[in-house]
């Protein structure tokens, strides 16, 4: 019995490379049309970033500088990279939620890809870290921060954040690939990066006085190396010090985290 | 003969639980296969394997001539799969979703469009086209979720559990859709709680408990093979539906089971009818029904498994219940 089923002729044995690009492309647009339809998201994605900004600067300002324009070159950098430690939990917070309402499952059914949809939804969580950096940039300026440096070491500031954004989203999508519920993945991000986050110097000029162990801590931590790298970018400073160990953070993050997501989607799947 | 799908000896163990103990199963091109089996039987994996979404640690499944594991990328092609839980993204609209499907198969802008809102108004979703997803109906996002797995014209489809959760009018809808399929040649692999569904939609029907096969053919091999034929006795007065009881369970050798005042009890030779006939005569109770049918689809299953699939149909209820409460929220 011959079939109209079979056809091997004309069926490509895998994804080319430009396809697999156009792939990633689409999906990105998928995660980022979205907002449309989710107008919540972007204020989200706005309106948190400018109240962080305004209540740091008028309340501890005056108290840990002298003054709220004191205090600006020190907080803009720092708050811009807490966010983007936040807004790294919701690439595993997407993701999770593909997985479970099986959305996942019918991008792996086609013959797409096999990188893309995570690869899609980094590339639009990335434009969301990007969009984010910008409004938090927008609202300092507003309020008189100022750019000490050049457009140069602002864009090399964008590329600095969103690299470090990226290796270390990693820790969201294995976080994404064991819990069992989107909600998990934003619970367990905020009990780690809030500590994480404020376990460095995003919010203070160094750690004088604070006590040895604690200081140690605050010191070495990877959030350090990138508020310091971003402050020497944004305001002048030390800047390739920091941002090599901040990058090597990342990657070190990413080649730990990157094969136990891999592992543990396996296992799941 | 070449198979559409063709699965040999699969088997699935997710750590110490073995979900697949060696299943195999064919079906013919522009069939619909019929998978039945109660929840946990193995349905989902089965399919999920045939899906090339998961790897069978043991066995090696054909579909559509490519193995599902070397040729994966082909077999892709030639699938289309709506899961268990509807795969469309809440957040785009109706159009969006299946605009997004078509691109990520290649289609043109123009033709992903062209191609949506064809689907569209063949599932009846076109006034709802530009709506979120989060605001359809279960039977709406089944049927969107049914569009998006046909936007690149499969030739083999994957329906997992498709009317699980609907009510009887979706149900009814969702069948006249894979009716429809069949005709135009595509090959549907559907797994179902539903004996109802199955005895419906499929030629052939494979019979699933615990991770194996226990029974296959079409249905009404299925049903002859249990023996059966069930001898149905509705006395015309309530009263004597106790004496005509005790009648039809000495000549059919077994307790008849009795339901709203009709019995009924399993035959296996036809000709013990005339015999129930002249004995109920014999003891004047004037008959109101009387009929020889084959046995159903749960009474098979009952024969071949041991347990009732009313257990099943509870649990899809509250499944049913569940869908409508997240539908709400």
């Amino acid at each position: 019995m011959s079939t109209a089923t079979l056809a091997p002729e004309g069926l490509a044995r895998r994804v080319s490379p430009g396809t697999g690009v156009r792939n990633v492309l689409t999906l990105a647009w998928r995660n980022l049309v979205q907002i449309k339809h989710n107008p919540m998201e972007l204020l989200d994605l706005s309106i948190q970033p400018i109240m962080f900004v305004l209540l740091f600067a008028y309340v501890f300002g005056p108290a840990m500088e002298g003054s709220v324009q004191a205090y600006l070159p020190v907080v803009i950098p720092g708050i811009i990279a807490q966010n983007a430690l936040f807004a790294g939990m919701s690439t595993g917070f997407g993701l999770n939620t593909d997985i479970t309402k099986g959305v996942f499952d019918r991008f792996r059914s086609l013959p797409i890809a096999r990188s893309a949809p995570l690869a899609g939804r980094i590339l639009a969580d990335t434009v969301k870290q990007a969009w984010s950096m910008m409004i938090l940039l927008l609202v300092g300026f507003a309020i008189g921060f100022r750019l000490e440096t050049n457009v140069v070491a602002l864009l090399s500031a964008f590329l600095l954040l969103l690299s470090f954004a990226v290796l270390f989203s990693w820790t969201s999508v294995y976080i994404a690939m064991v819990v069992n519920e989107p909600e998990k993945v934003q619970i367990f991000g905020f009990t780690v990066i809030f500590p994480l986050s404020f376990l460095s110097t995003a919010f203070i000029k160094s750690t004088d006085g604070i006590p040895g162990p604690v200081a140690w801590v605050m010191d070495n931590s990877p959030v350090t190396h990138l508020v310091e790298a971003m402050r020497g970018l944004l305001v002048g400073g030390p800047v390739l010090e920091h941002a090599w160990i901040a990058l090597a953070w990342g990657l070190g993050i990413s080649l730990v985290f990157a094969p136990l997501s891999l592992h543990a989607f396996k296992k799941r799947a | 003969m070449t198979y559409a799908i063709q699965a040999e000896g699969l088997v699935k163990r997710f750590g110490a639980t073995e979900a697949l103990a060696g299943v195999s199963l064919t079906a013919e091109p522009g069939t619909v296969l019929g998978i039945l089996g109660p929840n946990g039987a193995g349905k989902t994996t089965t399919t999920r394997i045939l899906a090339t979404l998961i790897e069978p640690t043991e066995g090696s499944a054909r579909v559509g001539g490519f193995d599902v594991h070397k040729d994966a990328h082909r077999v892709r092609q030639l699938i289309g799969l709506t899961g268990q839980y509807a795969g469309v993204d809440e957040m785009l609209t109706g159009t969006e979703n299946l605009i997004l499907i078509g691109r990520l198969l290649g289609m043109s802008r123009r033709d992903s469009r062209a191609r949506a809102a064809e689907l569209l108004d063949r599932f009846e979703l076109t006034e709802a086209a530009e709506r979120a997803a989060k605001t359809y109906s279960g039977g709406m996002r089944r049927r969107l979720d049914l569009a998006a797995s046909l936007i690149g014209r499969p030739q083999i489809l994957f329906l997992d559990e498709p009317t699980t959760g609907l009510d009887p009018r979706s149900r009814g809808g969702l069948w006249d859709i894979v009716r429809g399929l069949t005709d135009d040649g595509v090959t549907v692999l559907l797994t179902t709680q539903y004996l109802e569904e199955a005895d419906q939609l499929a030629d052939d029907i494979v019979v699933i408990d615990r991770g194996q096969v226990i029974a296959h053919g079409t249905s009404d091999t299925l049903k002859s093979q249990v023996g059966g034929q069930i001898l149905e006795v509705r006395p015309l007065r309530a009263a004597e539906v106790g004496n005509a009881a005790a009648i039809v369970g000495e000549l059919a050798g077994s307790e008849p089971e009795l339901r709203d005042g009709l019995i009924a009890a399993p035959i296996t030779d036809p000709a013990l009818m005339p015999a129930v006939v002249r004995r109920l005569d014999d003891a004047g109770i004037a008959v109101g029904e009387l009929s020889l049918r084959k046995s159903s689809l749960d009474e098979v299953f009952f024969a071949l498994t041991g347990h009732h699939t009313d257990d099943i149909d509870a649990e899809a209820d509250e499944l049913a219940a569940a869908a409508k409460q997240e539908a709400r929220t």
